[in-house]
């Protein structure tokens, strides 16, 4: 972009590069997720709900040092993700991924959650009249009925991932072109002699990505709204 | 054949149910509101779980809990149609339609084109389900159950959320269904009309239990059925043949009992099975037989019981040479003309008072 320096372009490129993968890998979970503490009744669930929550409750800084524990080069997970996948999340943007998907998993699980509850259980029944097994309904009626819900949780999580600092700064730091997204950039930019107008542009860049996920996620659940003639 | 046996506890209400139904045939499940109707179907498509019970259809065992046989309800080939027609809001009517079709378990023995033309939905095809009426909805339910290619079909008060003019929009189709094919339906209904037109069988169910059942014609007079419709709608279903049409009068004659019933049916072939329903209360008793009278019909029996009815009147059984009917008499009148068990009476009721129909 015209008015933006390299090192400001890179920081959007990255962010929105982290946001994505954050939201995809978290998707999947959430989705999983927000069916079971739904739809399943079982011992541990309160404490299940409690753990997903948790990044809500926590300091981000706790997380990100948390992560730092499990998922390090030398943690339980991640010394076993590079030993046999060879996945590096230290100091790497897959990392800074994974810490925004922590941090705004339980945003998604709660907007999907809210929107399976609104689904009508008879339709499923329906459906299991007609043939449908349990992975045909979830996939040809659930999983549609609730679409505003996971476009919105992923909408919110892809934002929220967006302006992530804390826990992506304990968990892989602050590397250039690699690990430094936008909220990042902008605390160096306040660090740094003269950095007030770098500064001043990415916040506004961050105010604008912040608005326009807002309104696509608006413009989203209602245009699948009227799809659903409600 | 279809045999149906459960028992369902639920906090303190208590399913008990057991009934059978030749097949072909439409068993109603008759009864008042609460009265475990809904859950007693729910256990047949396998949507509810019985605490005991059995359910086969035509030799093929879907729930036996003795031998721990529980088909899932995906598998029994059980077609449902739901009171408020549960059709998928994200599809059109087409894909609604469709869906059924394509989870059929069996090669398709009733195609599309069949169930669009006999539910009339060509115009409806292209149309979102929340723009279509309340009647248009249950024809596209119908539909959508026939497609999955049923071996038996269930229907849960199809007409209950419309009002009268939609339900006669309606009745036809499940009439046109019921004699075109040869499956077996489970019709749960507490409204005694539907009941008339498209029952072959009834079981009376109470308080979670299956009371009585029978043909339509021995259940049409049960107590426990008269307790419900009321006093006004109570009457005998009686079934008979066209003789032929009378050519002055433009009457349809029909062969009823031992007796015959002129009704208004113009174009009954002879040899067509009419069903009617004798009122109680349109139905006139004499001791012997009429004449110089505007009413065409008289029906010859044997009085063979008297019950003491609402407002000082008697229900007064006649048998008609094997069916049985009721007239409704004033208890006045059941003591000047000495009516009692044994003696030959007729039977008369107005011919505008019939209302045929083909079964």
């Amino acid at each position: 972009m015209m008015w933006l320096s390299a090192n400001e372009s890179e920081a959007l490129a990255l962010s929105l590069s982290v946001a994505a993968r954050s939201v995809l890998l978290s998707l999947p979970l959430a989705l999983l997720l927000a069916w079971v503490l739904t739809r399943r009744r079982f011992p541990g669930r309160t404490l299940l709900d409690a753990f997903v929550h948790l990044p809500l409750v926590l300091p981000p800084v706790v997380v990100g040092y948390l992560l730092l524990l499990l998922f390090g080069a030398r943690g339980p997970i991640g010394g076993w993700l590079e030993r046999v996948f060879g996945i590096e999340l230290i100091f790497t943007r897959n990392g800074a991924a994974l810490a925004t998907a922590v941090m705004s998993f339980p945003l998604m699980v709660r907007a999907m959650r809210i929107s399976l509850e609104t689904v009508d259980r008879g339709l499923e029944d329906a459906a299991r009249t007609l043939g449908a097994g349990a992975v045909d309904r979830f996939v040809s009626i659930t999983l549609p009925l609730m679409l505003p819900g996971v476009l919105a949780g992923a909408i919110t999580a892809f934002s929220a991932a967006l302006g992530e600092f804390g826990a992506v700064i304990t968990f892989v730091s602050n590397i250039p072109g690699e690990t430094r997204t936008l909220p990042l950039a902008l605390y160096t930019a306040l660090q740094t002699p003269g950095g007030d107008s770098e500064a001043a542009r990415l916040a506004i860049v961050s105010c604008a990505l912040g608005l326009g996920g807002l309104l696509l996620s608006e413009w989203f659940a209602r245009r699948v709204r009227r799809m659903l003639g409600r | 054949m279809l045999t149906v046996s459960a028992t369902k506890h639920r906090g303190a209400f208590l399913l008990n149910a057991q009934f059978e139904l030749p097949t072909p045939g439409v068993v109603a499940l008759f009864g008042r509101s609460g009265c475990g109707k809904t859950t007693l179907v729910n256990v047949i498509a396998g949507l509810l779980a019985a605490d005991s019970g059995r359910v086969a259809l035509d030799g093929t065992v879907l729930l036996d809990t003795n031998r721990g046989i529980n088909v899932p309800p995906e598998r029994r080939r059980i077609g449902y149609v739901f009171q408020e027609a549960r059709l998928f809001p994200h599809m059109k009517v087409a894909a609604n339609l469709r869906y059924a079709l394509r989870r059929a378990a069996v090669a398709p023995f009733i195609g599309l084109d069949r169930v669009v033309d006999l539910l009339d939905l060509t115009p409806l095809m292209g149309r979102r389900t929340h723009a279509l009426s309340g009647g248009e909805r249950q024809r596209v339910a119908i539909g959508r159950a026939l497609l999955s290619q049923p071996s038996l079909l269930l229907l849960d008060e199809p007409l209950a959320s419309l009002d009268a003019s939609r339900r006669e929009e309606v009745l036809p189709y499940l009439e046109t269904l019921r004699d075109q094919l040869a499956i077996p339906m489970v019709y749960v209904s507490h409204n005694f009309e539907e009941v008339l037109r498209l029952a072959t069988h009834l079981v009376l169910m109470d308080a979670g239990k299956t009371v009585a059942q029978g043909n339509l014609s021995e259940m049409s007079l049960h107590s426990g059925v008269r307790a419900i419709i009321g006093a006004e709608a109570v009457g005998a279903i009686v079934d008979g043949t066209v003789l032929g049409t009378d050519s002055s009068s433009g009457l349809t004659r029909v062969q009823v009992g031992q007796g015959e019933l002129k009704v208004q049916f113009p174009e009954a072939a002879p040899g067509t099975r009419l069903r009617v329903q004798l009122l109680a209360r349109d139905l006139i008793v004499a001791t012997a037989h009429p004449r110089q009278i505007s009413v065409r019909n008289s029906l010859p029996g044997v009085i063979t019981s008297i019950a003491s009815d609402v407002d000082d009147s008697d229900l007064i059984a006649i048998d008609i040479g094997g069916l049985l009917i009721m007239a409704r008499v004033t208890k006045a009148a059941t003591h000047e003309l000495g009516l009692a068990p044994g003696l030959p009476v007729w039977a008369l009721v107005k011919t505008a008072s019939l209302r045929p129909h083909v079964i």
